[in-house]
């Protein structure tokens, strides 16, 4: 096993909201593919920019506004290296991953979608990488297609290569699943899909926290992600697209920044990035969202990594050995794929995974239970829904054990 | 003599204060009351009587005999289950009237919104309002 190049004590102590109490237990917070918590130095960021630096971005002739949009502009830069983009221009301010993937359905697609073209996804997609497409499609008259996936949660590339076409214009994919955390392989997936011609978005949602991107080098038209899940604020997130994309795409909203010229004949449209940020952004959260980034950087992706793949192989072999030691084996793990974030998913037979849930919180963990908004995959295995435990670089072993306990003292009560 | 809606709701309030907030001990009493629910027929378990806006699944399914209402009730998650039989023992076999009638104080005295979260309460709140409906229709038809 590894040894942690991080010290996870003092990675936890910059986490507030950790050290507390939940129903009379130390809160063990694992529900961290729903969103990270927040270090310090963001939570700071945030109290600063309203205390010292708050003005309107852009524009203004006066010094605190000069201060924003300096301390905006930073985390563009920032996040543009973070991702490894050509530009900073390149990555455009949105609310999230979701408003991202509409962005491009409502830009891109409106203009190059037309009848009978194909736009292909995956069958463990979040609902926000289904519903923006199912919507333009309609409009379109254009055909969404859906790549199926084995029972350990991969896809099946073979019948992937098959779906490809000339008539394919789009694929849209998540790079690790939120419910399953398999990891896709995303690179051999936007090389096909390059060689029908075909623009490839990557959902990055779950990989934005632990894995290395790489813009130019995967070679993806466009990238999400979303600060929230990558330790920073919420209503932040990035929608990063290749310049020669981005500037053949009419603007998303129309407004304030996103102007060249406005007259009541005829409005032209400011450059990329600008022309897709109409109105006023999250300022303050965007600027915070540079700190979340630096505490990622400082602590290293593939140290977060580590830790994180530490933690779920120590997790998994609780959960079967926990398993093995009661008869039936009513735990079944759901999501098994070789390659994975920090994410699993499973049911305990006789227990509504909103049962479990509560009785989980009772002792102060926090997991998630439902269908993690994505129905559809559900469905491909015949479930309402699931546990979901997802870990982050400031949880533990001892968590871990306290968790795999809590399960059995669960099943215990449900057998008695 | 047969307790009135007052006196049930007060031993319920009596019951849950045993376990002065304890979470954990309070969702395992709750799934045991869930148990003594009498069994649903699985017939009555249609669509026409799941109530809408639970979480989980809920079904209510409504009698009238001698001027009462009776409740068939079940839920696919045993905690729900627990505070279905809590209004079922409160509820089942009154008269329109009485349910009509009935403050249904026991749930901010034990605390129910703490216990099952924003979402399963407004579950809740769907399941009494319901369960009213169908003593209002049956009012109006006994008169």
């Amino acid at each position: 096993m590894n040894q942690p190049n991080i010290d996870i004590e003092s990675i936890r102590k910059q986490f507030p909201i950790l050290h507390q109490q939940v129903n009379g237990k130390p809160l063990i917070y694992v529900d961290n593919a729903a969103t990270t918590q927040k270090p310090q130095s963001v939570i700071d960021a945030l109290v600063n920019y309203y205390s010292t630096d708050n003005a309107n971005i852009h524009r203004a002739a006066h010094t605190l506004a000069a201060r924003s949009t300096e301390m905006f502009e930073d985390t563009r830069r920032t996040i543009q290296q973070f991702i490894n983009a050509r530009e900073a221009e390149e990555c455009i301010f949105t609310k999230g991953v979701t408003e991202s993937i509409n962005l491009v359905a409502q830009t891109w697609g409106r203009k190059f979608l037309n009848a009978g073209d194909e736009v292909i996804i995956t069958t463990m997609e979040h609902h926000s990488n289904i519903v923006p497409w199912q919507m333009i499609c309609e409009e379109k008259r254009a055909i969404l297609k859906v790549i199926p996936i084995n029972d350990a949660g991969e896809l099946l590339m073979d019948e992937y290569t098959k779906m490809l076409s000339p008539k394919t214009k789009l694929v849209s994919c998540v790079w690790a699943s939120n419910a399953l955390g398999t990891i896709n392989p995303v690179r051999e997936i936007i090389e096909k899909a390059h060689t029908v011609g075909a623009k490839v978005l990557l959902d990055g949602a779950q990989a934005g926290s632990h894995l290395e991107i790489d813009v130019q080098a995967m070679n993806c038209d466009f990238l999400a992600i979303s600060s929230h899940k990558l330790y920073g604020p919420t209503g932040v997130g990035v929608l990063y697209g290749k310049r020669e994309v981005l500037e053949k795409m009419p603007p998303y909203q129309g407004g304030g920044e996103m102007i060249k010229e406005v007259s009541f004949t005829n409005t032209t449209y400011n450059e990329i990035p600008y022309k897709f940020e109409a109105g006023t952004p999250n300022i303050g959260d965007v600027i915070a969202f540079k700190y979340a980034l630096d505490f990622v950087n400082t602590v290293g992706k593939q140290n977060i990594a580590n830790h994180e793949s530490e933690l779920l192989s120590y997790f998994v072999k609780g959960l079967l050995e926990l398993n093995n030691s009661i008869t039936n084996n009513p735990i079944t793990l759901v999501g098994t794929a070789n390659q994975k974030v920090s994410v699993q998913s499973f049911t305990i037979n006789g227990i509504h995974h909103f049962d479990a849930g509560m009785m989980l919180d009772a002792k102060g963990i926090a997991v998630r239970t439902g269908h993690h908004c994505t129905q559809p995959l559900m469905q491909r295995f015949g479930l309402e829904g699931t546990i979901r435990v997802s870990f982050s670089v400031y949880n533990t072993k001892e968590e871990v054990d306290t968790i795999v306990d809590a399960l059995q003292s669960i099943l215990k009560f449900s057998q008695r | 003599m047969i307790p009135s809606t007052t006196d049930i709701q007060n031993e319920i309030i009596e019951n849950f204060s045993l376990f002065d907030g304890d979470m954990e001990s309070t969702l395992f009493y709750l799934m045991d009351l869930g148990k003594k629910l009498p069994v649903m027929p699985e017939e009555h378990k249609t669509e026409d009587y799941i109530v809408k806006g639970c979480q989980s699944k809920v079904w209510v399914y409504p009698g009238f005999e001698d001027g009462k209402v009776t409740m068939e009730a079940d839920s696919n998650t045993e905690i729900t289950k627990g505070l279905v039989y809590l209004l079922w023992s409160i509820w089942n076999k009154r008269t329109p009237d009485e349910i009509l009638e009935t403050e249904l104080f026991f749930i901010d005295k034990i605390g129910m919104s703490r216990m099952i979260g924003s979402q399963r309460s407004n579950g809740f709140a769907s399941m009494i309002k319901q369960m009213k409906l169908y003593a209002l229709g049956y009012k109006a038809m006994g008169s």
